[in-house]
């Protein structure tokens, strides 16, 4: 069982709006203003990328379903403040207490920002891992989507691609691990895959036989088919 | 209080969105956590620097040169890094090609994920629940609410990025377009038909 921000096949969303080429990057100012502040704090180096987007995924449901995407940011990235010790429930509820932070050496500068957007954070990592699968070998996915090592975990594999037959179409190398880097339990890298499924394997009812869905998979999520 | 504080802290900020990235940044920023010329600039990076041109600029190139294209599609990473094209969310890059018998298409059903250093921020649409959870289902009615109807005989392949890969559409060179410098090429090419909900223009 996975969580609510794993939708992928779910019915009744209604239509995709398309927006004009030129609309704006940021619709509302408090847009660009959210995507900043998230991207600058996760510069304090309190948290890696999974662990972020673990802390959006759990926000509740309802929260989830009726936040707009750069709510769930600012949200997730509150939560994730306190549950790593960088504020406190009192600093959230807004008492004056500055001074001086022990992170504050850490702080993002504006001088430093091109380079650290420029600079990226690869997840690509060695591995001790063997290959188990080569290009174009059946594979099954895992007959339930979920996190192997801590229950209601982050994972990347969905729940509409689980306990399905693909094939491999090409080996990325090797990378880290979300479901174990999400948790702090150390970045595990393991071979990950792109793997193609065919849409009669995934629906009920395949819009076309032809088709096609391609997701990446590390090689803990595949058995041999 | 409607939550548990300690499991949703972010609850005791202000409910209005505006308001609520506003509270939070007075609070880092009276910490010295934050740099708010540093926000500016990030912004700035984003709406003005970094966005769909870059995309434009690597599939006019590789539209325009054989030997370009082949090892872009080899090993997209290093060639498009070899332009200037690197960078957050963009690290680990494959470029997809479309061509008569198959359609590319790109989704993040999960999340958000999108080739941030070559198409700049994602825009709404590839953002909302109704992209993420249809593309994947039902990729032919998504693509005709963007006005693209498809072959029959052309198969779609819809790109799930569940990992760190970003992946761009190679789309295909538009007939007519013989002769057109590269620069000419790059405006043909718009945001959509990197992520293959759209097909470049057409020349007049």
């Amino acid at each position: 069982m996975t969580r609510i921000h794993d939708m992928g096949g779910r019915f009744g969303d209604g239509s995709v709006v398309p927006e004009a080429e030129d609309a704006p990057v940021f619709a509302e100012d408090w847009h660009g203003r959210a995507l900043a502040v998230t991207l600058a704090a996760g510069f304090l180096g309190q948290w890696n990328i999974d662990i972020s987007r673990h802390a959006r995924e759990k926000l509740s449901p309802k929260d989830y379903a009726r936040f707009s995407y750069y709510e769930k940011w600012i949200s997730g990235l509150a939560d994730l403040l306190v549950d790593k010790g960088v504020l406190t429930l009192e600093d959230l509820r807004g008492v004056d207490r500055d001074g001086d932070h022990p992170l504050a050496e850490r702080t993002l500068k504006a001088e430093a920002v091109a380079d650290a957007l420029a600079k990226g954070g690869p997840a690509d990592r060695p591995s001790s891992v063997e290959v188990r699968f080569e290009t174009g070998q059946a594979v099954r996915t895992l007959g339930q989507s979920a996190n192997r090592l801590v229950e209601g975990g982050h994972t990347r594999l969905p729940a509409y691609a689980s306990g399905a037959k693909g094939r491999i179409l090409r080996l990325h190398g090797t990378h880290v691990l979300p479901d174990s880097n999400a948790h702090e339990l150390g970045e595990a890298p393991e071979p990950l895959y792109a793997v193609a499924f065919s849409t009669s394997e995934l629906w009920a009812n395949p819009e076309h036989p032809s088709d096609e869905v391609v997701l990446d998979l590390w090689q803990s999520y595949l058995e041999p088919a | 209080m409607p939550h548990d504080d300690h499991d949703h802290p972010h609850a005791l900020l202000p409910p209005e969105p505006a308001l609520r990235v506003k509270a939070l940044e007075t609070i880092l920023t009276r910490k010295g956590l934050i740099d708010p010329a540093a926000l500016d600039e990030i912004i700035d990076t984003y709406q003005n620097k970094i966005g769909p041109q870059n995309g434009a600029h690597v599939v006019a190139k590789a539209w325009s040169d054989p030997d370009f294209k082949a090892a872009l599609l080899e090993d997209a990473t290093s060639v498009v890094a070899d332009l200037g094209y690197y960078g957050r969310q963009g690290e680990h890059m494959v470029v997809v090609e479309n061509t008569p018998e198959q359609h590319n298409m790109v989704v993040c059903t999960l999340c958000s994920c999108y080739p941030w250093p070559l198409l700049g921020i994602p825009p709404g649409w590839y953002k909302s629940d109704a992209y993420r959870a249809r593309a994947v289902r039902e990729p032919r009615k998504v693509l005709a609410e963007f006005g693209v109807t498809l072959p029959e005989d052309t198969s779609v392949r819809v790109w799930d990025s569940t990992a760190e890969i970003r992946y761009l559409v190679l789309p295909m060179r538009p007939e007519g377009s013989e002769g057109l410098s590269e620069e000419e090429l790059a405006a043909l090419v718009i945001r959509d038909s990197m992520i293959g909900t759209g097909l470049p223009k057409v020349p007049s």
